[in-house]
């Protein structure tokens, strides 16, 4: 393996910087074909495909090489860039790599549409938000890192802004912006505490600083707000549901399914690479703080009838799903339980990765119906399993992925995750072992009702009766469109069908960060993270079962009996005013959760009057954060600025007088 | 290994023809619990029978799901089956799927009938979706950490160690699997449609969950779901009889033990059978709203077996 790759005459973390590159070039290069927008999404975005489908196969090769290294000669003077790729960037390398090709082939046959100005400009936008993600994970150094963090973040704003005459998109996006910049601001700091002091912000001197406890406290805390603002953990999480539903669809796959997944990555690298000792404490906050996130994120998924804004609400959830193993490693690893540390991780990685596709898939599902219907709420839309089998039956592949269903991939990273659970009992502090089993039960609550989000979802849009007459001419999506659910759905099936081959790959991570590496007690076909006594789970064969007993009982329905259908209409129960109407809307089928979570929701509800002419409902669950966080700061930062503004008269006279106030006041203080 | 699997076969096999027996069994106590004259014990079979040939008629606007749903129940229902030990222990095919993958298997079934329920778009489908998900957005964690009590007890979660280590060794006490037993109990009856959560002899709107998404199939596809459900009683009965009253069960290997297994299974399954009937007849259907509260309690009352394994038995 080594030999073949050592033929190449680049290293891959060279190859990775020259798909970067590439894709700069692009994105320049669709400015210029502005006037031809045929090419635009025939060429340019298939072409953005394909660098991520090699940057996919840079990040394999990354994981079975050593580390590799470049210093750019671009940057500040005496701090140019340096790349580095490792086996951790390398994985979420692959993991960005497999989920954009998807999406960017969807986005291929997305965009047609948009011909003219806002494509060409859109498609820079694009290539550099997939750059600067690249980049983020190569980088090595502090600055690099943060000029790569801001080029995704600001191309990544753009791209949210593209309805921009919308004035909620606006909005959407300046808080996004917003909460963008105080984690960029918390990351900063947390780059300053981290290089103790030696004035140089190169990730290799990092990893030698030594840290007391206190200041790798400070900067474990300052990177959880930094990364957490940017993951969507709560009470940061505010602009996600705000700005996911912004983008077009496209975007908002990638959005949630592989941006978020750098501030994971980023949490991995400051707390497991860059500081050189880890405390227990800091484990149970995210444990604490992640289960928090999914259990909050889940529950206003079920009550949301946005649809794009209720797979927002999933992915803070999975995000929670993320951190709450991410605080189990560091428990487990701080604990001295390196294999089980390794468990754990894996399961996060797992889930990061399954993450990517199955929300990426979920995504642009929804970008097709966006485009066959133009509407994104669940209550005008239904039915569309008839007029759209593609994108239905592919969408229906993620939904039940998501809601962490055997024999699909999110079920492999849950069992994982619970498996860790179970091994707790060997723990050294007492507390944890009160902890965990309620940690493990809020986990199993998550995961339950992710799977009553994705049944009000996928039955809501996809099945029943439309109940909008427009729906009826609902068209299928396209070619390109199709090929890129394809693959995203293809990904979500094999990952969940070959656990045992993904663990073997993921081993290089798993042992650069805790020095251990979970052995497969099974074969190739079973996954036994501990040892086949303990628990084992064999994919391939329960689906092959369960195929098999449906085929036969198929065929014996057929053969000893017949298969004869009769097509009526519905029973009506006796009232032959049946219509679209009477099914439950998207806030009906979340009324239950409503009722039994309404401590968490403030809930607005405006019934029409019982003789009104032209009844009007309006029901909304708003989020409490934003009322209890957001905005008592929004009120003092107002507050603030205005007593800031007694002080501005806009007359010269007074600012004069400011000066000279000043300038006698530091006279005074420093003389004496 | 093929003894093991002819055994696997078998008991897999044993399990469809015999499930719905049991049901009907549950049925007879009733009744005469009831002071009714109850049906034949073979009554499910009739309808069955009867339902298998008939002409199935569905709606104008089913989509391929709603007819694809009635066979991926059956098969899911069946996987089931043939993990959970009935008679003999240890079987091959126990390794492919522990306890969490069989709590996947059951919310699989689960997710495809709401769905198939939703698919004709009538108020009662959705209606019925609905219940059915909210009851098992809190049955299922609940049951996750039954299990979870009993693989901390034994180490392990597969089923058949499990069951090794509760009906093998020596005799012990654990608290905590009392507590486990209980919310066992209340889970399975709102997994089940039982009384008190669901009803499965009315078809009253006010209360139905189970019978409000199946109102629209018909024949051959009715057939299988009732026989889905029927195989779904019969899988949970074995699992309650298998964590909490596992003595008598084979080992594998060990056919001389095979027939008393058997005798104690049936034995164990109709005294189930009856209890069930017994707390149908005398405890009545809970409003739906309380139908949380009664999950709540059993999701409770799984953790504080957990809380309790960690607390006085590790």
């Amino acid at each position: 393996m080594m030999e073949t790759f050592s033929l190449l005459p680049l290293e891959p973390v060279q190859w990775a910087w020259g798909v970067v590159l590439f894709w700069l070039a692009l994105g320049f290069a669709a400015l210029l074909l502005q006037r031809v927008p045929q090419l635009l999404s025939r060429l340019v975005f298939p072409l953005g495909a394909l660098g991520a489908l090699f940057i996919a196969g840079v990040g394999v090769a990354g994981l079975l090489l050593p580390a590799s290294t470049i210093v750019l000669p671009i940057g500040l003077p005496d701090l140019p860039f340096h790349l580095r790729l490792d086996a951790l960037s390398a994985f979420f390398m692959v993991l960005l790599g497999g989920a954009a090709f998807g999406i960017t082939v969807y986005a291929s046959g997305y965009f047609k549409s948009m011909a003219g100005g806002p494509l060409a400009l859109l498609a820079l936008w694009y290539h550099l938000f997939l750059g600067g993600m690249v980049t983020v994970l190569l980088a090595n150094d502090a600055y690099a890192f943060m000029v790569a963090w801001e080029v995704m973040a600001l191309s990544s704003y753009f791209l949210v802004t593209t309805d921009h005459k919308v004035p909620e998109i606006r909005r959407a996006g300046f808080l996004y912006l917003l909460i963008a910049h105080v984690g960029a601001i918390s990351l900063l700091l947390t780059f300053g505490v981290l290089q103790g002091g030696q004035g140089d912000y190169t990730f290799d001197t990092m990893r030698l600083a030594e840290m007391t406890p206190f200041w790798a406290s400070v900067a474990y805390l300052l990177a959880l707000f930094g990364f957490g603002a940017k993951a969507g953990m709560v009470p940061l999480h505010v602009w996600l549901p705000e700005a996911h539903p912004a983008a077009p669809s496209p975007v908002s796959a990638l959005m949630s399914g592989v941006m978020l997944k750098t501030a994971i990555y980023g949490l991995l690298r400051v707390t497991f690479d860059l500081l050189n000792i880890q405390i227990g404490w800091w484990g149970t906050l995210a444990l604490a703080l992640g289960l928090i996130t999914a259990l909050y994120g889940v529950i206003f998924a079920a009550v949301q009838s946005d649809m794009k804004r209720l797979l927002a609400w999933s992915s803070i959830e999975n995000i929670g799903i993320l951190l709450a193993a991410f605080g189990l490693t560091l428990i487990f690893y701080t604990d001295g339980k390196g294999a089980l540390a390794a468990l754990t991780l894996t399961a996060l990685l797992y889930h990061a990765l399954n993450h990517a596709f199955f929300k990426g898939l979920l995504f642009v599902g929804t970008g097709s119906v966006l485009h066959a219907t133009g509407v994104r709420h669940m209550g005008h839309l239904g039915g569309l399993m008839r007029f759209m089998p593609w994108t239905a039956w592919l969408t229906l592949i993620g939904a039940l992925a998501i809601a962490g269903l055997p024999p699909l991939n999110g079920f492999v990273s849950e069992w994982l995750l619970l498996q860790a659970f179970l091994q707790t009992p060997g723990l050294t502090q007492p507390y944890l072992n009160m902890v965990i089993p309620v940690a493990a039960a809020t986990l199993a609550l998550a995961a339950a009702l992710a799977a009553y989000v994705m049944v009000k979802f996928f039955g809501v849009v996809f099945l029943g009766q439309p109940r909008d007459p427009a729906l009826h001419e609902a068209h299928e999506a396209g070619w390109p469109e199709r090929l890129g659910m394809l693959w995203l759905a293809a990904g979500c099936v094999l990952l969940g069908l070959f656990p045992a081959q993904v663990i073997g790959w993921l081993a290089p991570v798993v042992s650069l960060l805790t020095d251990q590496t979970l052995v497969n007690d099974g074969n190739w076909l079973m996954l036994a993270p501990i040892s086949a006594e303990r628990a084992s789970y064999a994919p391939l064969i329960f689906f092959a079962v369960v195929a098999a007993v449906l085929l036969l009982t198929f065929v014996w329905v057929r053969r000893v009996y017949h298969g004869r259908v009769r097509r009526s209409d519905p029973w009506d129960c006796g009232y032959p005013e049946q219509d679209a109407r009477m099914q439950d809307s998207a806030e009906g089928f979340g009324q239950p959760i409503r009722q039994i979570f309404e401590v968490f929701m403030k809930v607005e509800r405006e019934t029409p009057d019982p003789f009104s002419r032209s009844p009007h409902y309006h029901g909304a669950s708003l989020d409490k954060a934003w009322f209890i966080f957001y905005v008592p700061i929004a009120r003092v930062t107002n507050w603030l600025s205005e007593q800031a503004g007694r002080l501005q008269h806009g007359r010269i006279q007074w600012y004069l007088i400011y000066s000279f106030a000043t300038l006698i006041f530091l006279l005074v203080f420093t003389t004496r | 290994m093929s003894t093991g699997i002819l055994l696997q076969l078998a008991q897999t096999l044993l399990a469809i023809l015999l499930a719905p027996l049991l049901m009907g069994w549950v049925n007879q106590c009733r009744a005469w619990l009831q002071g009714r004259s109850a049906p034949p014990i073979t009554q499910p079979y009739r309808t069955l029978k009867k339902l298998f040939h008939k002409d199935a008629v569905i709606a104008h606007n089913a989509s391929p799901l709603f007819r694809f749903a009635p066979y991926m129940i059956f098969a899911c229902m069946a996987l089931a089956a043939g993990i959970v030990p009935t008679i003999v222990n240890d079987l091959p095919f126990s390794p492919a799927a522990d306890v969490i993958a069989l709590v996947g298997i059951f919310a699989l079934a689960r997710v495809f009938l709401a769905l198939a329920a939703m698919d004709i778009g009538t108020s009662f489908g959705t209606l019925g979706a609905r219940r059915e998900m909210l009851v098992s957005f809190l049955a299922e964690p609940a049951l996750l950490m039954v299990f979870f009590t009993a693989s901390l007890i034994s180490q392990s979660t597969e089923l058949p160690v499990i069951v090794e280590t509760l009906a093998h060794q020596e005799f012990a006490i654990y608290p905590s699997l009392a507590f486990a037993a209980v919310a066992f109990w209340m889970i399975s009856v709102a997994e089940n449609a039982r009384i008190p959560v669901d009803n499965p002899s009315t078809h009253l709107e006010l209360t139905m969950i189970h019978e409000a998404m199946i109102l629209e199939y018909s024949a051959r596809h009715l057939a299988l779901i009732e026989w889905a459900v029927a195989l779904k009683l019969f899988t949970y009965s074995a699992l309650g009889i298998a964590l909490f009253l596992p003595w008598g069960i084979a080992v594998q290997g060990d056919l001389a033990a095979l027939p008393l297994a058997l005798v104690a299974m049936v034995a164990k399954l109709l005294l189930g059978g009856a209890v069930l009937a017994f707390i149908e007849t005398i405890s009545a259907k809970v409003r739906l709203f309380r139908a949380p509260e009664f999950l709540g309690t059993a999701f409770l009352l799984a953790v504080l077996g957990m809380l309790i394994h960690f607390l006085l038995e590790v």
